[in-house]
């Protein structure tokens, strides 16, 4: 299915720079929550414009926005108390880290920039100057190096936080990834564990080029020994982080190049997620639809669309990439008995891919329609804005996948 | 130290053997580097971490690991540390503070900045020792595992056994540089170059390293020149890319055990009987830990979903019950060995 946005050339209207402007997203949340109104503008694949309530020429500037700062109004009610605090989510990400490196004297991050400069996403900015440069260490360039030099810290007793500037270099790291840091538990036989967690940014940003725009979860879901996961709010960032920090396991944890600033009241009580969790978003009763990262936010932003239209989807984060919280799914399905699964990953060889396949196996009897996947494209994404947004499953294709599937 | 030399080279002799007889499946020399391994590992301390490439059985066996538990390893029986579940030579042991052994070349010499880093971070009287050879200096985690340890001043010692292969790549084909030991003085590290057959020279030099690299917190890289006598590995034949009088030259005349041995007879502390006693004691008990190893049980099916994360989740516990389901319904296709 290949349904475009025409007329969404406004994503160049934004600013330019990959990094936007906190304040400005900030408004429009406020706004969006307040007004309980659909927001948003609708434009289906063969070119007929659906009103939403705006028509304006800021409408497409909105549209985007929306896409990133709408996180789910329920997170907000749900998660947080009435006491918390509102902090960002690359701050999110800070306090659990730093939460824990007050735990565990032996709790260390290593990555490019991470010292001084407080990271290039701001997620350790002044954990050096609290723990010093040894316990906050930058490295030199080399991926696969540090990335190795982590894992003999966790095989000797530390538990290092590597920082993937960007999760596109951790290709470079590969090699320890797979050959090491999964297999090691296994090959001793149980000797060495390698409890640390790779993290970094990754997904589709605002024109940084192919070579920065990837997504590897694709690439590392089938290694054995490592879990993955997606974290797509402040509350489950924090929760994520801590809880992969205090496993195991080696861990890698997927954060997103423009999700960084969203804002979101978190309770002041210590929590963390569950690693093997998957969030509940929205009930519902019509179409399960499952998602992580960025995506959540243009399915939340569809499914305003799909209840003014009469739909109920229910919204599932799955968060745990791997292994998947089949039970939490699965119950959906044998509720909604149809799936849409809405992801970033391309089309072939991508989470969905494997979730279709899992789902396929274990809930085939409880379906009533073919699971539907909605991927980016097997290209690699273009510098181009215009062309970039098409690459992106928009929340108009969700809408229109949703109700191609009810029917 | 000579004690230790001997065995391993009895070891060495008897488990290339028995691959060639079928009894273990694979198997890898240390001939001509006996020196290296033994008089290294007497020169560092037990609670020093050592991350091993291959060729370095001889620090585990220095450190107390017995002729049983390497035997163990190879036939990847019940009692194998690492549960069967890697190649024969893969030693492993965090008792003995040895890291397992990963066939990926050079990747372990990260993993050592890393351990050295730990260390000096809880402030320990230990470092990090490791070891790779000519080939691994070519891998880009050489390099980057040097400079990191230069510029985090690491303790950690790099021994770079050069014994001129890497399978079949002489170093004039593997690097045009002065061996291994300008590179590390190109990244900042204190370099020595040192006969790797003498086995004083290699003990005094690491003994001098590990003081240097504790005391001051920095790194050093010794490049011990050797020659691997044997052939890289059982699935290989040397013979075929290099001339056979030159092996036998290096066996012979080189021999660092026999070198020793003069020496200590030299001194009057060894003589030809206790020689013979210590060589036909040392072959008795590596084959009967040989004959016992491979009698043993294999490790039991479980043994294939475990450790994979530390609890076992949902997919692999399905994984492991379908592969129940499958043995009982072709029990025949079972081997005998394997207990359910």
């Amino acid at each position: 299915m290949a349904a475009i946005f025409l007329g969404v050339g406004a994503a160049t209207a934004l600013s330019p720079s990959n990094c936007f402007d906190s304040k400005k997203f900030q408004l429009s949340t406020r706004r969006s929550l307040s007004g309980r109104k659909p927001w948003f503008l609708v434009v289906r694949s063969d070119g007929s414009v659906n009103l939403g309530s705006n028509q304006r020429s800021r409408r497409t500037q909105q549209l985007i926005t929306n896409a990133v700062a709408t996180k789910a109004d329920s997170a907000a009610s749900t998660s947080a108390s009435k006491q918390g605090h509102e902090l960002l989510l690359f701050e999110a990400l800070r306090e659990g880290l730093e939460e824990e490196m007050d735990r565990d004297p032996h709790v260390c991050v290593m990555g490019e920039d991470v010292g001084h400069y407080g990271g290039s996403y701001k997620v350790t900015k002044g954990l050096a100057d609290k723990y010093g440069d040894l316990r906050v260490l930058d490295t030199p360039i080399a991926e696969n190096s540090f990335t190795g030099m982590g894992i003999g810290a966790a095989m000797t007793g530390l538990r290092p936080i590597v920082e993937g500037m960007n999760m596109g270099f951790l290709l470079l790291a590969f090699n320890q990834i797979s050959n090491n840091c999964g297999m090691l538990h296994y090959t001793s036989g149980g000797q060495f564990t390698i409890p640390i967690v790779i993290r970094g940014p990754g997904g589709v940003g605002r024109q940084l080029g192919a070579e920065h725009s990837q997504r590897l979860e694709s690439y590392f879901q089938s290694i054995p020994g490592i879990q993955m996961v997606a974290c797509s709010t402040p509350y489950n960032a924090k929760g994520l982080m801590k809880a992969a920090i205090r496993s195991e396991n080696p861990v890698i944890l997927f954060e997103h190049v423009l999700l960084y600033n969203l804002k979101e009241r978190i309770p002041d009580e210590e929590y963390i997620c569950n690693l093997e969790e998957a969030e509940m978003v929205r009930p519902g009763e019509h179409v399960t639809i499952l998602t992580y990262s960025r995506m959540r936010y243009h399915v939340m932003q569809a499914a305003k669309t799909l209840v003014n239209k009469g739909y109920d989807p229910e919204v599932i984060d799955i968060r745990s990439l791997k292994p998947f919280d089949l039970y939490t799914i699965g119950n959906s399905i044998k509720k909604t008995h149809r799936v849409l699964i809405v992801e970033e990953c391309m089309r072939t060889g991508g989470i969905g891919a494997s979730l279709t396949a899992a789902i396929t196996e274990n809930f085939h009897d409880y379906l009533d329609a073919p699971i539907v996947c909605l991927s980016s494209q097997d290209v690699p994404t273009p510098y181009a804005g215009t062309l970039e947004e098409w690459t992106v499953v928009q929340p108009a294709q969700i809408v229109t996948a949703v109700e191609q599937l009810c029917q | 130290m000579y004690n230790d030399m001997v065995t391993l080279q009895t070891m060495d002799t008897i488990f290339y053997e028995a691959q060639r007889q079928g009894r273990i499946s694979f198997y890898l020399t240390t001939s001509g580097e006996e020196a290296i391994n033994i008089a290294s590992a007497a020169a560092i301390k037990n609670d020093d971490f050592v991350v091993p490439q291959y060729r370095e059985p001889g620090v585990l066996l220095w450190r107390g690991f017995s002729m049983q538990e390497f035997a163990n390893q190879c036939f990847g029986n019940k009692a194998d540390y690492g549960k069967g579940r890697q190649m024969p030579i893969h030693y492993g042991s965090n008792k003995h503070n040895y890291f397992t052994v990963s066939s990926t070349i050079a990747t372990q010499l990260p993993h050592a900045v890393g351990a050295a880093y730990a260390l000096k971070m809880d402030r320990k009287d230990a470092c990090a020792v490791t070891y790779f050879g000519d080939g691994g200096t070519s891998e880009g985690d050489f390099h980057a595992a040097l400079n990191f340890s230069a510029v985090t001043e690491a303790p950690v010692i790099f021994i770079c056994r050069n014994n001129g292969w890497a399978i079949s790549t002489p170093i004039s084909d593997q690097f045009r540089s002065d061996g291994a030991v300008v590179k590390g003085r190109a990244y900042g590290v204190r370099s020595i170059r040192v006969d790797g057959n003498d086995a004083l020279a290699i003990y005094s030099a690491v003994h001098a390293a590990r003081e240097m690299a504790i005391g001051e917190g920095r790194p050093i890289l010794i490049e011990a020149l050797t020659y691997r006598v044997g052939h890289h590995t059982t699935s290989d034949d040397s013979t075929k890319y290099r001339p056979v009088d030159e092996i036998e030259w290096w066996r012979t005349t080189q021999d660092p055990v026999t070198r020793f041995r003069k020496w200590i007879e030299s001194n009057g502390w060894w003589n030809g009987d206790i020689e013979s006693e210590l060589r036909s004691s040392v072959r008795k008990q590596i084959l009967h830990a040989l004959q016992e190893a491979e009698k043993a049980e294999k490790p039991p099916i479980s043994d294939l979903f475990t450790d994979v994360y530390d609890v076992s989740p949902s997919n692999l516990r399905e994984q492991e019950h379908s592969l129940r389901e499958t043995i009982k319904k072709h029990p025949q296709d079972y081997p005998s060995n394997v207990p359910i």
